[in-house]
C-alpha cells in the first residue's frame, strides 16, 4: 500500500483530529494534493470515539506505547540531502495519563467466557500501569458503608457466615482487578452488609414497589461492546457554533446525523433537577412558582439583546457576573440556573462575559430544537472522519497506521521540504500541518501544557428520570469546594448510538487540578452509587448506579502560542488537541486561521458545486473523470449510513 | 489548476433556470388549457384526473381543478367496480398528500380531503388523524389543519379525553397556538358536562382550577403572547345568559304594551313569538321595535286596543310567553292607573356578566392577586391591565369603580392606539354602575352627567326613567336604542359633541329636551324629534345652527308641535 504512494503533494497534514481534519478538507476542496497520516489505526486522535472494547484495546495500546523503543535513526537517514536536516517527530502518544479503570457490574463467568476472558486481561495490565494509592480506591466503598449506617438498621449479627460468601465475591472482582484487592478490607465490610440483608430479607425485596432495575453484566457490555461510541473528548454542537455554521456550509453535514440534547440539568442542594431554559421549558416548568417564571423570562429576553440596554449592566461592569444575578431580583435557584448551567461560567466570570455567554446560549435555542446543543450520532468521533470523507472525496489521500520519522528542512531557506515516514520513503510537500501531540520534546521543551480530567462512566439509570428514558442531557456541577473547577456532566442515551440498551454512558469533564479521579470522584461519587450486587438502601436506589468507570488525564494543547515551538520551519504549522471546552468553537477557529494563512486568497471551504453544475470538458479528460467519480461518489455517501470509518482512505487507495 | 473542478457561472446558472421555468410554464398552460376543454366538451374521465394532477401538484390552490376533480370521481363512481373505485381512493389520497406537503396551508387540498373521506363508505379515520398529528408536528399552528383533525375527530368519534390529551402535548411545545386553546375550550364542556340546571358551556371548579393555572404559566411566562388571555377570557366568561323576559311595562295612556328582553330578539319570525294574554286569554297584536326598524332588539313594544284598557274594570292582567325561551311574565294595570309594570329586581350579575362567570369569587379573587402580581412585574402589559379590569368588574363592579377607572387611565396610557374602544368600554361600565346605583335606589331618575362617557348602551335597561341627565359627556350621537326609554319625560344632553338626534324619536312623554353647546349644525338634523308628540320645551342654545340665518323660523316649520324652542 505505501509503496504506491506518490511522493509529491501540496500539504502533508499529520494527525487525524477535528482541526486537521478541517484542514485536510479545506485544502483538498480549493485544489490542493492532500496527503493526510495518522499514526494510529484509527481515525481522529484524541477526538476519536471506540466501541467498548476498542476503548480497552485503546487502554491496551497505551500501557504498550511506553514500551516502545526508540528506533534508531539509521534506517531514515538515507533519503535526507547534505543540504537539509531533520526534525524529529514524537514515536508514542504522551497526551494520556493517570488511567484509572473500576468495574462495578457483575463479572459473572457463566455466558460467554470467550470474550469476557478475551477482555479480563486488558483491564487488569492497565491497572498495574497505574501509580493509584490504594487508599483513595476504597473511598467508594467507605462512603457507601457511612450511609447504610446512618439510613438503615444495621444487622450486626451474622457477619462470620455472610465473610465466607463475599469472599468468594471480592475474589471474582480480583481476579479482573487487581486493585480492589488493596481496598479488600472495606469492600469486605459492604459487601456483607449487602449479603447479610440479601439473605434475611429476599421476600421484602420482592414486595417492593421500586421498579426492577435491569441488570447489566460486565459480560453483556462486552458482548454489546459494539454498542458503545465511547468518545474521548466530551463536546457538544452550539447549534449557531461555529461548527455548525462550517459543516451547513461546506456541506459536510450530509455525513453525520445529529440529535438534539434534550435537557439541561442543574445540581442544586443536592439534587439534579432540569433547568428551564426555552420558553416552553418555563412554561412547563412545575418547579418554578409564576413569578419566577415571569422574572427568568424578563432577564433572559433582556439578555437576548443585553447590548441594546446598557442601563441595566452599565453599572455592574466591575462586578462578577454572580454578584450581578443577585441584583437582578432572580431568586436563588434562579441565579443557580442562569450562572451554571445557561451561562456555564465560573462564579468570577464578569458581568459582560456572562452576558455574552447567556446570550449565546439563547441564540442557539430553537435553531433545532429546545436546547442549544446537538450531538453526533455515533459520538464526536464522527465529526473528524466527516472532515475526513469531505477530503477524499476531492481527492485526498489517507493513510492510517502510518507513522512519520521525521521532517525534512532544508538548511538554507529554513523551509520543511519533506517527511520520512517509518517506511523511509521521502515524500515533498509545500506545507506540513502536524497535530501537537507528534511534535518531539524537543521541539515542545518550552511548552506549559494544560490537562483535561476525564471521567466516562457506564450506568444503569439516568441521573433525572424522567417520562422518557432516552434524553441527552448536560448538566454542570459547580465546585464542590473552592479552588476546584466546575465539573461539566454529559449524559448519553442508548439512542444516541453511543451505549447500549438500558444503560447510559455519562462523561465527565473538567480543567485538571490534579489527576482526574481525584478532581472528578467526589462528583461521581453525589451522582451516582457503584453497583452492587443486592437491592440497597431506598435512598441510594434513586442514584443510578455505575457499571464501570474509566478516569484519565488529557493533555489540553489548545491556546499554545506559535512562538513556544522550538525551531518549527515557517511552512509547518501546528493544530492542537481538544480544549476542555464544551464546544468545537477552539478547533474551528484554528483551521480556519491557519488555512488562510496558509493560503489567504482561497475561500475556507466552499459548498460543494451541484454535480449539474460541473462542466465536462473534451480537453481534461482524465481529470474531469476523477471530479466526476468524486460527485457521483459523494452523492452516494449521503445516502449511506454515516458509520462508515476507513471507507474515503480505501476507496482511493485502492 | 490541478484537480479543480470547473462549475458553471452564475450566469450560466440563471439562464438554465430561466429556461427551466419557460418549459414548465409552457407545460402549465397547455395541460391547464386541455382541461377546460375536456370540461366543457363533458369528457370527464381519468385522463382529466391525470392532467389536474399534474397542475394541482405544482400548485394546489386552483379551486377549479379540485372541482372537476370533484365532478370526474362523481362520475367514475358510477362507473367503476368497487375495487376500482378503492384503488382510485387510494391514489387520490396519496395525491391529497403529495399536495399538502407542497401548500400544507391550501384550503382546496384540505376542502378536497374533507369531501373525498365524507363520500367514502369506510374512511380510515385512524389513519387520517395520525396525518393531522404529522403535519402539526411540522406547524402546530395550521390551522388548516385544525379545522381538518376536528372534522376528523367528530367524524370518527375520537373521545373528547384523547383529543384534549392531543391538545395537552401541542401547548406543552409552544402555547401560542390559538387552535390548540380553542380546541380546548370546545372538549372541555362535553368533557365536563354541567347537571341541566346551571348554565351550560362551564367547567366545574376543579377543572376550571386546573385550567387556569395553565393558563397563567402561559401570561407569566410571555405576557406579551394573545391566545393566553384570549383563552383566559374564555375560562372567565360564561355562556349566554337564558332568554328571559326582563321588563313588561304597560301605560294606559299610549295604549302601549313593552317589553324588555335580555338580549336581542327577532320577534314575529317562524317560532320564535311573542304571546300575549290579556285577562286570560290571547290577544293577537303587532309587535315592533321603538325605533320601527325590523331586527333584533331587546325591547318590543305593541299597542292594545281600547277593549283591553278600559277602566271601568278593577284591572287589567297581562301576561306574556316568549315561546322559544319558556320564559313569561305578567304585570298588572289597575283601575284608575296610569301605567303598571313588572320587572325583576335586578342583580349586576345578571344584567351585566354576560362575559364574566358567576364561579365562586374566591377562584376570581385568586386570578386577581395573580394578576396584580404580573402587573407589578409587567407594568407596561395591556392584557395583563384589561384582565384585571374584567376581574374587578366581575367581583364588584361598584366596590372597585374607583380602582377600575384608575386601571384604565394606566391602561390607555400604555395602549394609545385603542383608546377609543377603551373610552367606549369605560363608558358601558360606568353606565352599568349606574344603573346598578339607580337600581338599588329604586328611583326612574338618572344623573349620567360628569362621566366623561363616549357612547351610550345598556338603554334597554333604562325602560322606566323619566327623568335622565347626560350632561357634560363625549357623546356625539342619541343612538336609536335611546328609542326604548318609553318613559321618558325629560332629557338633558347638554354640552357634549352630539351631531345625531336619531334615537329622540316616538318617545310618547318627553316633553323637554336640552341639547345645549352640542355640534347640531343644521335645523334637518332635528327632523326626528318631530315624531315626540309630547316634547315642548327644546334648549338649542350654543349649537352651531344658532348661527345661521333663518333657523328659528325653519324650526318652527320642522317641529310645529313645540311650544318653545330657545336658541
Amino acid at each position: 500500500m505505501a509503496d504506491s504512494l506518490p511522493t509529491e503533494f501540496d500539504v502533508v497534514i499529520i494527525g487525524t483530529g477535528l482541526p486537521e481534519s478541517i484542514l485536510a478538507a479545506a485544502c483538498s476542496r480549493s485544489g490542493q494534493r492532500v496527503l493526510h497520516l495518522d499514526s494510529r489505526s484509527y481515525y481522529g486522535g484524541n477526538w476519536a470515539s471506540f466501541s467498548f472494547s476498542g476503548l480497552l484495546s485503546w487502554l491496551k495500546e497505551y500501557q504498550q506505547n511506553s514500551d516502545i523503543a526508540e528506533e534508531s535513526t539509521a534506517s531514515w537517514q538515507g533519503p535526507i540531502h547534505e543540504t537539509e536536516e531533520a526534525i524529529t517527530l514524537l514515536k508514542k502518544d504522551e497526551t494520556i495519563q493517570h488511567i484509572e479503570v473500576f468495574c462495578y457490574a457483575s463479572q459473572d463467568m457463566d455466558d460467554s467466557i470467550e470474550e469476557t476472558d478475551a477482555l479480563q486481561k486488558n483491564p487488569s495490565s492497565i491497572i498495574s500501569s497505574t501509580t493509584t494509592k490504594p487508599l483513595d480506591s476504597a473511598c467508594l466503598s467507605e462512603e457507601t458503608h457511612s450511609l447504610y449506617a446512618t439510613g438503615h438498621e444495621l444487622p450486626a449479627k451474622d457477619t462470620p457466615k455472610s465473610d465466607g460468601e463475599i469472599s468468594l465475591e471480592v475474589t471474582d472482582v480480583e481476579d479482573t482487578l487487581a486493585k480492589e484487592k488493596y481496598c479488600g478490607d472495606k469492600t469486605c465490610i459492604h459487601t456483607v452488609l449487602d449479603g447479610d440483608k440479601d439473605e434475611n430479607k429476599p421476600i421484602e425485596e420482592d414486595n417492593t414497589d421500586q421498579p426492577k432495575r435491569n441488570k447489566i453484566t460486565y459480560s453483556q457490555i462486552v458482548k454489546e461492546s459494539r454498542r458503545f461510541n465511547i468518545d474521548l473528548v466530551s463536546k457538544l454542537l452550539y447549534s449557531q457554533g461555529l461548527l455548525i455554521d462550517l459543516l451547513i456550509k461546506s456541506n459536510v453535514s450530509r455525513y453525520a446525523e445529529f440529535k438534539n440534547v434534550t435537557r439541561i440539568l442543574a445540581f442544586r442542594e443536592g439534587k439534579v433537577e432540569q433547568v428551564p431554559c426555552s420558553r416552553a421549558d418555563v412554561f412547563n416548568s412545575k418547579e418554578l412558582t409564576m413569578v419566577e417564571k415571569r422574572i427568568l423570562m424578563k432577564f433572559l429576553t433582556f439578555c437576548l439583546d443585553y447590548e441594546q440596554h446598557p442601563d441595566q449592566y452599565q453599572a455592574f461592569v466591575q462586578c462578577s457576573f454572580s454578584e450581578y444575578l443577585q441584583t437582578k431580583k432572580l431568586t436563588p435557584n434562579l441565579q443557580h440556573f442562569v450562572l451554571h448551567s445557561i451561562a456555564m461560567t465560573e462564579s468570577s466570570c464578569s458581568t459582560i462575559d456572562g452576558l455574552k455567554a447567556t446570550k449565546n446560549f439563547l441564540r442557539c435555542l430553537g435553531r433545532f430544537g429546545n436546547t442549544p446543543f446537538l450531538f453526533p450520532l455515533y459520538g464526536q468521533g464522527e465529526i473528524p472522519q466527516c472532515f475526513c470523507r469531505m477530503c477524499a472525496v476531492f481527492g485526498g489521500i489517507y493513510c492510517l497506521r502510518h507513522k512519520v520519522q521525521c521532517l525534512v528542512v532544508d538548511k538554507e531557506s529554513g523551509r520543511c521540504k519533506a517527511i520520512i515516514d517509518h517506511l523511509g520513503q521521502r515524500i515533498n510537500a509545500k506545507y506540513f500541518i502536524v497535530e501537537d501531540s507528534y511534535l518531539s520534546e524537543e521541539t515542545c521543551s518550552n511548552v506549559q501544557y494544560k490537562q483535561i480530567s476525564r471521567a466516562v462512566l457506564i450506568t444503569d439509570q439516568s441521573i433525572l428520570k424522567a417520562d422518557s428514558d432516552q434524553q441527552i442531557s448536560i448538566l454542570v456541577v459547580p465546585p464542590l469546594e473552592s479552588g476546584t473547577c466546575a465539573v461539566r456532566v454529559t449524559e448519553l442515551c442508548s439512542s444516541t448510538m453511543t451505549c447500549m440498551k438500558d444503560t447510559y454512558l455519562v462523561h465527565l469533564t473538567c480543567s485538571s487540578s490534579k489527576t482526574a479521579r481525584e478532581d472528578l470522584e467526589s462528583v461521581v461519587k453525589k451522582l451516582f452509587t457503584p453497583f452492587t450486587e443486592t437491592e440497597i438502601d431506598k435512598e441510594e436506589l434513586t442514584k443510578p448506579r455505575l457499571l464501570w468507570a474509566l478516569y484519565f488525564n488529557m493533555r489540553d494543547s489548545s491556546g499554545i502560542s506559535r512562538s513556544s515551538y522550538n525551531g518549527l520551519p515557517s511552512n509547518v504549522y501546528v493544530c492542537s488537541g481538544p480544549d476542555c471546552g464544551l464546544g468545537n468553537e477552539h478547533a474551528v477557529k484554528q483551521a480556519e486561521t491557519l488555512f488562510q494563512e496558509i493560503f489567504p486568497s482561497e475561500e475556507f471551504c466552499p459548498p460543494p458545486p451541484n454535480p449539474e453544475d460541473i462542466i465536462f470538458d473534451g480537453d481534461d479528460k482524465q481529470l474531469e473523470a476523477s471530479g466526476t467519480n468524486n460527485i457521483i461518489m459523494a452523492k452516494l455517501d449521503s445516502s449511506e449510513g454515516s458509520k462508515n470509518l476507513e471507507s474515503p482512505g480505501k476507496h482511493l487507495q485502492n | 489548476m490541478h484537480g479543480r473542478l470547473k462549475v458553471k457561472t452564475s450566469e450560466e446558472q440563471a439562464e438554465a433556470k430561466r429556461r427551466e421555468r419557460e418549459q414548465k410554464l409552457k407545460l402549465y398552460q397547455s395541460a391547464t388549457q386541455t382541461v377546460f376543454q375536456k370540461r366543457q366538451a363533458g369528457e370527464l374521465d381519468e385522463s382529466v384526473l391525470e392532467l389536474t394532477s399534474q397542475i394541482l401538484g405544482a400548485n394546489p390552490d386552483f379551486a377549479t381543478l379540485w372541482n372537476c376533480r370533484r365532478e370526474v370521481l362523481q362520475q367514475l363512481e358510477a362507473q367503476k367496480s368497487p375495487e376500482e373505485l378503492a384503488a382510485l381512493v387510494k391514489t387520490e389520497l396519496g395525491f391529497l398528500e403529495s399536495c399538502l406537503r407542497v401548500n400544507p396551508k391550501s384550503y382546496g387540498t384540505w376542502h378536497h380531503r374533507c369531501w373525498l373521506l365524507g363520500r367514502l363508505p369506510e374512511p380510515n379515520w385512524a389513519r387520517e388523524l395520525e396525518l393531522c398529528a404529522r403535519f402539526l408536528e411540522v406547524d402546530e399552528r395550521n390551522f388548516h389543519c385544525w379545522d381538518y383533525r376536528r372534522f376528523v375527530a367528530a367524524q370518527a368519534a375520537v373521545p373528547p379525553a384523547e383529543e384534549l390529551a392531543f391538545t395537552d402535548s401541542l401547548i406543552t411545545r409552544n402555547f401560542s397556538n390559538y387552535s390548540s386553546w380553542h380546541y380546548r375550550s370546545c372538549l372541555l364542556p362535553q368533557l365536563h358536562p354541567q347537571p341541566d340546571s346551571g348554565p351550560q358551556g362551564r367547567l366545574p371548579e376543579d377543572v376550571l382550577l386546573k385550567e387556569l393555572e395553565l393558563v397563567q404559566n402561559a401570561f407569566f411566562t410571555d405576557p406579551n403572547d394573545q391566545s393566553a388571555w384570549f383563552y383566559h377570557r374564555w375560562l372567565l366568561g360564561r355562556a349566554d345568559p337564558q332568554d328571559a323576559l326582563r321588563c313588561l311595562h304597560v301605560s294606559r295612556d299610549e295604549a302601549c304594551l313593552t317589553v324588555s328582553f335580555s338580549r336581542p330578539v327577532l320577534v314575529g319570525s317562524g317560532t320564535e313569538t311573542l304571546l300575549l294574554i290579556v285577562d286570560k286569554s290571547p290577544l293577537a297584536v303587532e309587535w315592533r321595535t321603538p325605533d320601527g326598524r325590523t331586527r333584533p332588539s331587546h325591547v318590543w313594544l305593541c299597542d292594545l286596543p281600547a277593549a283591553s284598557l278600559n277602566d271601568q274594570l278593577p284591572q287589567h292582567t297581562f301576561r306574556v310567553i316568549w315561546t322559544a325561551g319558556e320564559a313569561q311574565k305578567e304585570c298588572v294595570l289597575l283601575k284608575g292607573r296610569q301605567e303598571g309594570w313588572c320587572r325583576d329586581s335586578a342583580t349586576d350579575e345578571q344584567l351585566f356578566r354576560c362575559e364574566l362567570s358567576v364561579e365562586k369569587s374566591t377562584v376570581l379573587q385568586s386570578e386577581l392577586e395573580s394578576c396584580k402580581e404580573l402587573q407589578e412585574l409587567e407594568p407596561e402589559n395591556k392584557w395583563c391591565l384589561l384582565t384585571i379590569i374584567l376581574l374587578m368588574r366581575a367581583l364588584d363592579p361598584l366596590l372597585y369603580e374607583k380602582e377600575t377607572l384608575q386601571y384604565f387611565q394606566t391602561l390607555k396610557a400604555v395602549d394609545p392606539m385603542r383608546a377609543a374602544y377603551l373610552d367606549d368600554l369605560r363608558s358601558r361600565f360606568l353606565l352599568e354602575n349606574s344603573v346598578l346605583k339607580m337600581e338599588y335606589a329604586e328611583v326612574r331618575v338618572l344623573h349620567l352627567g360628569h362621566k366623561d362617557l363616549t357612547v351610550l348602551c345598556h338603554l334597554e335597561q333604562l325602560l322606566l326613567v323619566t327623568h335622565l341627565d347626560l350632561s357634560h359627556n363625549r357623546l356625539r350621537a342619541l343612538p336609536p336604542a335611546l328609542a326604548a326609554l318609553r318613559c321618558l319625560e325629560v332629557l338633558q344632553a347638554n354640552d357634549n359633541a352630539i351631531e345625531s338626534l336619531d334615537g329622540v324619536t316616538s318617545l310618547p312623554r318627553l316633553q323637554e329636551l336640552s341639547l345645549c353647546n352640542n355640534r347640531l349644525w343644521q335645523p334637518t338634523l332635528l327632523q326626528p324629534l318631530a315624531s315626540c308628540p309630547r316634547l315642548a320645551l327644546l334648549h338649542l342654545q350654543g349649537n352651531p345652527l344658532c348661527q345661521a340665518v333663518g333657523t328659528s323660523e325653519h324650526l318652527a316649520e320642522l317641529l310645529p308641535s313645540v311650544n318653545s324652542i330657545l336658541t
